[in-house]
């Protein structure tokens, strides 16, 4: 038979159950859109991470406390862990190959100027380092320096965007904030830098961390926590050997602390083992998703031979007749397969364009970045194909079977 | 087409058994018959005679458990389906008793329909619409071609039916009741048709329980319990006729 006249029979009983095909394509189209959407958003997590990353500066070592790890001694440990002030310090003058070394301790504060307030901004506390290991630039006026840093003089940077709505137009440099009702001398404005790994760095104030001891630490937690740091970050200098400072800082921190190699109270990541975490995360992350979309597309396909099971039904008496005036049982399947592959490329289309829709609307107003991948629209259309000529295929070998005179005898 | 001395329809000792075993049921019992060219004939017989069984067998839809089945000099007893298929598409031309015209195609496209399974001599599409018009305007339609069947009367469904076993330009007309869902005045105007094609040469083998019917083809076979009761030609002895339709009703 004429391949342009299967088509047409197929497309013709297609449309005269408009509704009845829609619903039945609704399992692809929720198929294939899942995988481009999902694809998408996947694809598009991976770019923020990997901009993130390259966003975090270069050659970076963290170190972190590892508190909780109740030592022998139970709870007394906890206490007595962790890394303090002095520890960064110590790596700043005694390891050599280190380009910088800072803290980064985050409080969360109300910063005022004349009559605007800013509420949750969040203050870092770091070093005259900050910039070279997070490797962002100060636009207008200067970091804070050592000095200040020793003296925890009352001195603060701010992000761009907190400088803007504080000041508008208004030179910020020499003038006073208060933070908390401390009142600070604004000695500089950080360059723009935008999103890096989900922390806005343009909403931030930067203050010496000493002035953040000193300060803004609420007395009775100050007691116990004294000079604590979360984390210490180290920018090694690119020529030096990363494995080498790492092992000298190691058995610097051990020694200090006055723990063996094998009960460290913190951990050493690279930057390279935050990459690798983060890629497998996302690797599992799109597996995920790739199976729901693979089983949202066999539901599709399922809904397919469910209707096309019936549709043989409804039309044996059709079927009958065709044979008799001359259709052979492979016309008789063709046609139904067509109908069935109709169904699902349709179907496939309508998804491409959801899934294109979808994955805008996630960026939009969902705020999560997603890249559509030409192989996503690609492989998914693909898929629906085989899943209309897979499960088209039983209903039309049923089709192919019905004998003639049975089939013109049903009513 | 095919020499004279052909007959077209040639059958030994056709033998149809449904079921198996205990529950087998024989509904022909060995019929032996020969068609020639040009004839015009009429099957009757009670229900469950097996008459709609020959013309299944016939009609290339079923096939015989035993015996043979000579169309146009082809034995085609064990031909499997889709072999069928090809005969019918080649050879046959059908008319039912309730039309079966597809309800979503217009009356053009159901006639057409046929062309579109055919394996030789394959027609363009404008060709197909053309040869479909010229043969509804055969049969009287030609002003009714993009009328659905539900907008046609049950005379010109039937025609338009006709008009579908003729497009293909078939050996042999099979029609099974083709009058049995009509009223008397459109009965006649169908049975003029076949008459007309039947005097321009078409064979046609006509199953019907309908005596008046039957009286217009030139002859007559009568089934019985799966064997060929009687066989007689019509026209000529008209007394005969009037015997066997005075037979037909009694029964």
């Amino acid at each position: 038979m004429i391949f342009g006249e299967v088509l047409k029979i197929a497309w013709d009983s297609l449309m005269a159950n408009k509704l009845r095909s829609f619903l039945t394509m609704l399992g692809v189209i929720i198929g294939v859109a899942a995988v481009i959407v999902m694809v998408a958003i996947s694809a598009g997590t991976e770019a923020a991470i990997s901009e993130a990353i390259n966003g975090l500066g270069s050659n970076l070592v963290f170190i972190s406390s590892a508190f909780s790890r109740g030592g022998p001694t139970g709870g007394p440990q906890t206490m007595r862990g962790g890394l303090v002030y002095e520890d960064m310090t110590a790596i700043r003058e005694r390891i050599s190959g280190v380009a910088g070394v800072t803290v980064e301790q985050q409080t969360s504060v109300t910063v005022k100027y004349e009559n605007t307030s800013l509420e949750d901004v969040m203050m870092v506390g770091a070093t005259p380092d900050f910039p070279t290991v997070r490797d962002v630039r100060v636009e207008q006026g200067r970091f804070y320096n050592d000095t200040e840093l020793e003296r925890a003089s009352k001195v603060v940077v701010l992000g761009k965007t907190v400088a803007g709505e504080l000041f508008g137009e208004t030179d910020p440099i020499g003038q006073t904030v208060s933070v908390n009702s401390i009142k600070l001398t604004v000695i500089g404005v950080m360059a723009e830098k935008g999103l890096v790994a989900g922390v806005d760095f343009d909403q931030q104030i930067y203050v010496p961390i000493t002035l953040v001891f000193k300060k803004f630490m609420p007395a009775q937690f100050a007691r116990i926590m004294g000079d604590r740091v979360r984390q210490i970050i180290v920018s090694v200098d690119p020529d030096a050997d990363m494995d080498k400072v790492i092992e000298q800082i190691t058995l610097l921190l051990a020694n200090r602390h006055g723990v063996t190699l094998d009960s460290l109270d913190f951990t050493i990541r690279t930057q390279a083992d935050i990459i690798a975490t983060q890629e497998s995360t996302t690797e599992s992350f799109r597996t995920l998703l790739a199976w729901v979309a693979g089983v949202s597309l066999i539901v599709g396909g399922i809904g397919i031979m469910n209707i096309m099971l019936v549709s043989v039904t409804e039309r044996t008496r059709e079927i009958g007749l065709r044979q008799a005036v001359g259709a052979a049982p492979a016309d008789i399947q063709v046609q139904f397969l067509m109908e069935a592959l109709l169904l699902s490329l349709v179907g496939g289309l309508l998804g491409i364009l959801a899934g294109i829709g979808g994955a805008y609307l996630f960026e939009r107003l969902g705020g999560m970045r997603t890249v559509v991948l030409p192989y996503s629209i690609g492989f998914s259309f693909l898929s629906a194909a085989l899943v209309g000529v897979f499960f088209g295929f039983l209903p039309a070998k049923q089709a192919a079977d019905l004998d003639p005179i049975v089939a013109l005898r049903h009513e | 087409m095919m020499s004279e001395s052909v007959p077209i329809i040639q059958t030994v000792q056709l033998v149809k058994i449904y079921g198996s075993g205990e529950n087998q049921v024989v509904a022909l019992d060995g019929i032996d018959l020969t068609i020639d060219s040009g004839e015009f004939v009429a099957i009757m017989g009670p229900s469950g005679s097996g008459k709609s069984t020959l013309l299944n067998i016939l009609a290339c839809l079923d096939r015989p458990t035993r015996g043979q089945y000579i169309l146009a000099g082809e034995d085609v007893s064990g031909y499997k389906r889709a072999q069928l298929a090809e005969i019918r598409s080649r050879q046959l031309g059908f008319v039912f008793q309730s039309y079966n015209l597809l309800p979503r195609l217009t009356a053009l496209e159901n006639v057409l329909l046929p062309l579109l399974y055919r394996r030789e001599e394959r027609l363009s599409h404008t060709e197909r619409k053309e040869k479909a018009l010229a043969v509804l305007e055969s049969v009287g339609l030609a002003d009714r071609a993009h009328h659905y069947p539900n907008q046609l009367s049950g005379g010109q469904q039937q025609r338009v039916a006709i008009a579908r076993a003729l497009i293909n330009d078939p050996l042999l007309i099979l029609a099974d009741e083709p009058t049995g869902n009509l009223d008397s005045h459109a009965s006649e105007e169908i049975i003029q048709l076949l008459i007309n094609l039947n005097s321009r040469g078409r064979t046609i083998v006509m199953v019907t329980h309908e005596p008046d019917m039957a009286r217009h083809a030139r002859r007559v076979l009568m089934i019985r319990d799966g064997k060929l009761a009687s066989d007689r030609k019509n026209g000529h002895h008209r007394e005969t006729q009037s015997l066997a339709s005075g037979e037909g009703r009694s029964s």
